[in-house]
């Protein structure tokens, strides 16, 4: 028993997972397995996958609120992360993107033995790369993850108000607290160009979050500008080098 | 499906058109202009030429349109030759005739044969027009969009509906023979010929067909609100009109949606016209959109082909919901 692999399934399609539930029991015989959970999409999927043990994943690419690609994405960041799977019915876009990376994916409908091949292949196998996993993203992640005391807490990418680099880290801040991630800031902006915009060499600001603009005269006899933010007393400091990109930016948006 | 290598019989453009008729006005016109400009020595007397110019060609040209415009069911049961030949002998006839009438008294009448030359040329040309524009846009080019455009959208749809088969087949065998038929119906359509009209009610039919295969896949994520009763069902359209709309509301509306989200589809007749809106919810700039435009852009295509200027789609994205709205001319289906 103990043996036998754990398997979770994510698809938004009832009798899409009702398929893949038959064909892990048709293949029972040749490859133990046991269903240990099912989930909707990417973030019901992390939520049970917080509390449950699972060797692999079989994760559909294309569902609502969080894509597949997302969830592998935070599950890659976690302890103990599982293998993930791709299954996918019929996307040329994400095919290629596999190929290229080398990441092993399922083509609905699958077939008993592909499923099992490709089972037998990610017990033993890696999980994917992180960057391998942000190559194959058509677009920017809704969330970001944080690993807090073993569980992964997801961030809503509207709800931060600036991206702020220290030391090892780089702290989110949202209106309630701060994250700390681990990831680099300029990964960070280029994945959300649209959204944040560099004020300063180690700080980005959502674009949504600026109320404002502020000056003070340093001793030197210099201009100083600082961003004043919606919903919070902080200033954030504009580098001279940054401050022309920050106003044009602003400016571009039609605010006062 | 094959390209069907001989092409359509030249026909005659539909006079009663208006979009045949503006075309034929600016056409007319066109050459006047072309007329005026080769005639034309000093620059200055220009604008006083086409004034000249277009007080003579304007007359004949309205009646000439007036007259195919009573006469085109007649003229259009004609051998392509004939119909052709009367076409030019009627526009030279009422360029000599309004000629005539215009002639100031006493001065002798000179101008005739080239009044009716004028005419027979004018009417041949714009006529030789319409053939080659027919031609451009049908069959094979017409085809092949259509050829493409199924190509690309149905494997996603097709082979997700499927597995929703294959998902079910064991606990619901029922069900699953039930999926399999619409799929197989939906699909004698999607690789039929695609040519003549079909009316609105067939579509209809095979709407609801295409929505009860993506309820099996999608269950309560799926809510279609149809109201469409106080539309004829008789009403001429082109077949795949609304299908491929209503595969986009599910692809960029229903299946992103992280609740329950609902596709509307209403018709209805205006006077001599009918009017069809879509809509669906819409998720920003999270999707790709580029099958939407060439869906959209397909059927527009395609609505010009059989309607010209008289069928208008539009699309609107406001308040989170993506619209689309259908008007084209009220025409039977004739049972054949």
């Amino acid at each position: 028993m103990s043996e036998s692999l754990r398997v979770f399934i994510v698809d938004d399609e009832a009798p899409a997972r009702a398929r893949m539930k038959a064909l892990l029991a048709d293949i029972a015989a040749d490859l133990p397995n046991r269903l240990v959970g099912e989930a909707a999409n990417g973030i019901e999927a992390l939520e049970r996958l917080a509390t449950t043990p699972v060797d692999v994943a079989l994760v559909d690419i294309r569902m609502p609120q969080m894509d597949g690609i997302e969830l592998a994405r935070h599950l890659a960041g976690a302890e103990n992360a599982p293998a993930v799977v791709f299954t996918t019915a019929y996307d040329q876009y994400a095919v290629q993107a596999f190929e290229l990376n080398a990441i092993d994916y399922l083509v609905k409908p699958v077939r008993a033995q592909r499923l099992a091949a490709a089972l037998e292949k990610a017990r033993r196998a890696a999980p994917p790369a992180r960057e391998a996993l942000a190559r194959l993203a058509a677009e920017p992640r809704r969330h970001l993850s944080v690993a807090e005391r073993g569980r992964i807490l997801l961030v809503s990418v509207a709800d931060i108000l600036y991206l702020k680099a220290e030391l090892k880290y780089v702290t989110a801040r949202t209106r309630e607290r701060e994250h700390l991630l681990d990831e680099s800031l300029t990964h960070l902006e280029q994945e959300f160009a649209l959204r944040f915009v560099r004020v300063h060499r180690n700080c980005l600001v959502a674009r949504e979050a600026i109320a404002g603009f502020e000056r003070s005269a340093a001793e030197d006899g210099e201009t100083h500008w600082s961003v004043l933010l919606a919903g919070l007393e902080e200033r954030l400091p504009v580098s001279r080098r940054q401050w022309p990109t920050v106003k044009a930016a602003f400016a571009g948006e039609g605010r006062p | 499906m094959s390209i069907r290598q001989n092409p359509q019989p030249t026909r005659l453009p539909d006079f009663a058109n208006l979009g045949v008729m503006l075309r034929s006005l600016l056409a007319v016109n066109l050459l006047a202009l072309c007329a005026a400009l080769a005639r034309n020595t000093e620059l200055t007397r220009l604008p006083q030429e086409l004034v000249e110019l277009a007080a003579l060609v304007e007359p004949p040209l309205i009646a000439s349109v007036v007259l195919l415009y009573m006469a085109g069911s007649r003229l259009a049961r004609l051998p392509y030759g004939a119909a052709l030949a009367i076409v030019a002998a009627a526009c030279a006839l009422v360029s000599v005739l309004f000629h005539a009438l215009f002639n100031p008294p006493g001065l002798p009448l000179t101008g005739l044969p080239r009044a009716a030359l004028w005419g027979a040329v004018a009417a041949a040309a714009i006529l030789f027009y319409f053939d080659l524009r027919s031609r451009a846009f049908s069959p094979a080019v017409a085809e092949a969009r259509l050829m493409a455009l199924t190509a690309r959208i149905r494997p996603h749809f097709l082979f997700n509906s499927l597995n929703a088969v294959l998902g079910v087949i064991r606990s619901d065998p029922r069900r699953a023979e039930q999926a399999l038929e619409e799929l197989s119906d939906l699909f004698r359509v999607l690789m039929g010929e695609n040519k003549e009209l079909v009316t609105l009610g067939e579509e209809f039919a095979l709407c609801r067909q295409y929505l009860a295969l993506e309820h099996l896949r999608l269950g309560e994520r799926l809510r279609v609100d149809w109201d469409v009763d106080a539309c004829p069902a008789d009403a001429q359209v082109p077949p795949l009109m609304l299908q491929p709309l209503l595969e986009n509301a599910v692809y960029h509306g229903i299946e992103p949606s992280p609740q329950p989200a609902t596709v509307t589809i209403r018709a209805a007749r205006e006077g001599e016209e009918i009017r069809i809106a879509l809509s669906n919810p819409y998720h920003g700039e999270n999707n790709n959109h580029a099958g939407n435009r060439m869906a959209l852009e397909n059927i527009r295509e395609r609505l010009m082909l059989f309607y010209d200027l008289e069928a208008r789609l539009e699309t609107e994205a406001k308040g989170g919901v993506f619209h689309v709205a259908i008007r084209l001319p009220y025409r039977k289906g004739e049972k054949s």
